[in-house]
């Protein structure tokens, strides 16, 4: 044997150990288990007809995982899920399934199956045979293919609907199948392109914890595109933020939501008060006229930065005790809270409190130390954390999928 | 490996291509040919010039099947309107019943016509019975006219009827709402929409009027010819088949200008 | 107003129909005068019936329509499915409008310029006899395959680029992924498809009559060379007995379907 196969061979072997070992643990806790790399993309560029749709994408996906693509329409995250399942091929870059460059295997030779974004059953069969698809490829005995199929259905909560016309079917149900379709073979990596985009708000939110659910279940990593950051969160382990064609983020929903990289990720995840500030000394910041505690170091004194404040963290006080002072514009009841838009300084704050405030009150804020967020200035600052033109209507738009993605 | 899988998928047309290829464009590269040379194969002007003679044919071919598209037009626009305007069961009935004929082949359906018009025929001995004294049909303009509105007469309905069928039923309550009459709307909502299914009504039956050699042979009675008879003889002997190429080239570009200007007119209507 | 329009369109249907329904009551009149009525028979029939031509004729008819809307069927729909893989637009664009130059043009031209090639590629080969059912095949092959890509192509350029795509990603092949799920979800067009090239087949005459040689008669041409002799009613029993079998074909095909084929026949 080379010494080159040898080598080969203990690393293996290593591997396998290391596995065996952790996943011993796995029960007790998840940050015990060190998964392994099971996807890697390195970077990826890809263009459609002189148009740049992946820069330079480095992303690494361990085995197990939730991991989300999240981000607006147009910002490569389908082209990306489409390079994992072998429907597209990179024009530069590489990718790996568990360290073995796939970029020629074709989309049926990949142990990596997908749930479309319109589901894409096939008319032409029932239920049972759409699940049954890829083990009538198999050609398993039929008695197997019967048995797993029964299984399938019963995981995605659709045990008798075997001879239903999937045409027939509600969107939620159709989605389940699909679902049991793409699992039904086992694959190591289940690609999911915006699922749940067609079924109503009420449906999401049950499928969201059943898809969940199921990964928990089966343990297959799970890569999910969707532009509903609010889902992405909730569902994650983690979440990869992308705009315009380029990852901007990557890391666990806790991560993004509270330690924004710079305003687009801000913007896009919650709601967020982008302002432009100075950077006095480590721990002090100036805005809006006023110098802050904050808990952020590491920036050369005297640096431009944008600071994030999220709207819920902002309180309402007196003019007197507040550290900055404002003009109410308007006020919408939200159920649990108030949205207040209030003008401070000409910029116009978004502020969530359950106390309610008069339109053209003049009123104080205060903000604790820990709720202020400095990010390093970027291509993005400046565009966005201003809610002098909001309005629901435009930010539905905004979040709107549009043909193409 | 993705670029040669791809290229494969593209091979699938190409029994196609080849077809198209051996058989349509090599055949009108014949017509061309033989327009342009003589029974020797040799270079010439003259079945060009030939052509004079049969200038007189080609004004009949076109005023003929101008006016029996004319009318084809003014009667069948009316009864695709009133059609689409039926109950959904008796639409199906009417457009079977329309189509039926159209599936019937054109030669019986000249051929009974002219059995109806002939001097002895249908229509004379009913004439006959009641003394009204004979009519003298076959041979003249307006038989053939007649013919070939009724042999095309579907072809026009048809586009015609599906274009206003599936026209939005709001659009016409609308322009009642907005103060349209019956006749109104009509004129200025159904007519503009449905313009592209007259245009292939009206390209549907142009296209086999001008070029029809039946018609005119049963119709006609031989008193006069159309272009497609003029093509059809010259067929009849080797000797003439050039001459028959180049009018089947002038006929074929008039018919494609038509259709090219035709289309061109709908794309900027629908624009 | 409606009963206007009520017998605006009784009117039209009656012109419409009364040359058939003439045609039909002479075809059992028992003497050849097509003036008068003179008794019920079935002698046209018998007479019909009592020649060999005309079941030659429809055996001519049945083959020439069945291999021609088979062969152009698998050709065409072939050709519908691999043109979708092009992208440059100029060629696919081009091999487009060549492919309807059949359908645009005038029958007598394309059936006269076929016949120049027929004869040309026949003197090449030495051959006798130029046109027959080969000729004939090619030519009906021919001017059925636009009819088949148009009811083909919208039936692929409407289904979602994403079966064929889970397919592949289930583990098909791309061929497996072809018969698996593509064909099934075209094969409402391929079969209209078929439909339509076989009664085109069935019903051509002006193409047929320019191609075809001495010693392979259609339907169609056996028509035509009747009513070139004297008028006789054995021509109304045949036309009369077309009209039946196309009536039954088309309330089949109207109950069975849903006038998929002529509607596709109709939008040129």
């Amino acid at each position: 044997m080379s010494p080159l196969g040898k080598r080969f061979l203990q690393a293996v072997c290593l591997r396998a150990y290391r596995f065996l070992f952790f996943s011993k643990f796995s029960g007790k806790g998840e940050a015990l288990v060190e998964h392994k790399k099971i996807i890697e993309l390195q970077n990826i560029s890809k263009e459609f007809e002189d148009e740049q749709v992946l820069s330079s994408i480095n992303l690494d996906i361990y085995d197990k995982q939730f991991v989300t693509l999240l981000g607006p329409s147009g910002c490569g995250k389908t082209t990306t899920l489409r390079i994992v399942g072998g429907f597209e091929t990179p024009d530069q870059g590489d990718v790996l399934f568990e360290g073995k460059r796939i970029n020629d295997v074709p989309a049926h030779k990949r142990s990596i199956n997908t749930v479309f974004q319109k589901y894409a059953l096939f008319p032409h069969l029932n239920v049972f045979e759409n699940v049954a698809f890829s083990l009538r490829l198999q050609k398993l005995p039929n008695a197997e293919i019967i048995k797993r199929v029964k299984e399938m259905l019963e995981l995605v909560a659709l045990k008798g609907f075997e001879r239903k016309n999937v045409t027939k079917l509600s969107g939620g149900q159709q989605q389940r199948v699909a679902i049991a379709r793409a699992l039904i073979s086992h694959p190591r990596v289940l690609l999911l392109d915006e699922p749940l985009g067609a079924l109503d708000l009420k449906l999401r939110k049950d499928m969201q914890n059943e898809l969940k659910k199921i990964q928990k279940q089966t343990g297959i990593t799970f890569i999910y595109v969707t532009h509903d950051q609010e889902e992405a969160l909730s569902m994650s382990d983690v979440v990869v933020v992308m705009a315009e064609g380029k990852i901007q983020q990557i890391g666990t929903p806790t991560d993004i939501y509270n330690e924004p990289v710079n305003a687009f990720v801000a913007d896009f995840i919650g709601e967020s008060n982008i302002v432009d500030g100075i950077m006095n000394e480590d721990y002090k910041v100036t805005f809006s006229g006023h110098t802050f505690q904050c808990v952020d170091k590491g920036f050369a004194p005297g640096e431009a930065v944008d600071v994030v404040v999220r709207p819920e963290d902002v309180d309402v006080v007196n003019v007197a005790d507040g550290m900055l002072q404002g003009t109410v514009t308007s006020v919408t009841f939200k159920g649990v809270h108030y949205e207040i838009i209030v003008d401070i300084g000409g910029f116009k704050w978004m502020i969530q409190s359950t106390d309610f405030v008069d339109v053209n009150a003049n009123i104080g804020i205060f903000i604790e130390p820990d709720a202020i967020h400095i990010m390093k200035k970027s291509e993005f600052s400046g565009q966005y954390g201003d809610y002098s033109t909001f309005s629901d209507e435009i930010e539905e738009l905004g979040n709107s999928e549009t043909v193409g993605d | 490996m993705e670029k040669t899988r791809k290229n494969l998928g593209r091979l699938i047309a190409a029994p196609h291509i080849l077809w198209s290829v051996l058989f349509i464009l090599a055949p009108l590269i014949f017509v061309v040919y033989y327009t342009f040379t003589d029974a020797y194969g040799t270079f010439t002007w003259e079945n060009i010039f030939a052509l004079k003679e049969h200038a007189n044919t080609f004004l009949i071919s076109v005023s003929l099947s101008v006016i029996a598209t004319f009318i084809c037009f003014l009667v069948g626009y009316p009864l695709a309107y009133l059609i689409a305007g039926y109950k959904e069961k008796s639409q199906k009935i009417m457009i079977t019943l329309l189509m039926l004929p159209m599936w019937t082949n054109l030669l019986i359906r000249t051929y009974s016509m002219m059995a109806i018009m002939d001097d002895g025929g249908f229509l004379n001995s009913i004439l006959g019975a009641l003394n009204l004294g004979k009519v003298h049909l076959i041979g003249t303009k307006g038989a053939v006219i007649f013919g070939m509105v009724y042999d095309f007469l579907p072809y026009m309905v048809l586009p015609i009827y599906t274009i206003i069928s599936k026209l939005d039923k709001n659009l016409l309550e609308a322009a009642r709402d907005l103060g349209c009459n019956p006749f109104q709307v009509l004129w200025k909502v159904v007519l503009p929409l449905s313009s592209g299914g007259i245009i292939s009504g009206i390209t549907m039956v142009f296209v086999p009027s001008i070029s029809t050699f039946y018609i005119s042979q049963k119709l006609g009675g031989g008193t006069f010819e159309l272009i497609g008879d003029t093509i059809e003889r010259q067929f009849q002997n080797v000797s003439t088949y050039n001459v028959g190429a180049a009018i089947s080239l002038v006929m074929m570009i008039l018919v494609l200008v038509s259709l090219a200007v035709m289309n061109r007119f709908t794309k900027e209507e629908a624009s | 107003m409606k009963a206007l329009s009520r017998i605006y369109t009784a009117l039209i249907f009656i012109i419409l129909y009364i040359p058939i329904v003439v045609l039909m009551l002479f075809s059992f009149n028992s003497t050849a005068n097509t003036g008068d009525l003179t008794g019920l028979s079935l002698y046209w029939y018998r007479e019909l019936f009592s020649s060999p031509d005309t079941f030659n004729a429809l055996k001519n008819t049945l083959v020439l329509a069945v291999s021609a809307s088979v062969i152009s069927t698998v050709i065409g729909t072939a050709a519908a499915v691999g043109l979708c893989k092009f992208k440059k637009n100029f060629f696919k664009n081009s091999v487009l409008s060549v492919t309807n130059i059949p359908m645009m043009n005038p029958d007598i031209v394309t059936g006269i310029s076929m016949m120049l090639l027929f004869v040309f590629l026949g003197t090449l080969l030495g051959r006798d006899e130029k046109l027959g059912f080969t000729t004939l095949l090619i030519a009906h092959v021919t001017f059925c395959l636009p009819y088949v890509i148009l009811s083909v192509r919208p039936k692929i350029l409407t289904m979602p680029r994403s079966l064929p795509e889970a397919a592949q990603d289930l583990g098909c092949t791309p061929l497996q992924s072809f018969f698996k799920v593509e064909l099934p979800q075209i094969l409402p067009g391929v079969i209209s498809g078929f439909i339509l090239a076989f009664t085109l087949s069935l019903d051509d005459f002006v193409i047929s009559y320019f191609t075809t040689g001495n010693d392979f008669q259609t339907l169609p041409l056996l028509i035509y060379s009747m009513t070139k002799k004297e008028v006789k009613p054995d021509i109304y029993a045949l036309s009369t007995l077309m009209i039946l079998t196309v009536t039954v074909l088309l309330i089949l095909s109207n109950v069975s379907s849903k006038e998929k084929s002529t509607e596709r026949r109709l939008t040129l």
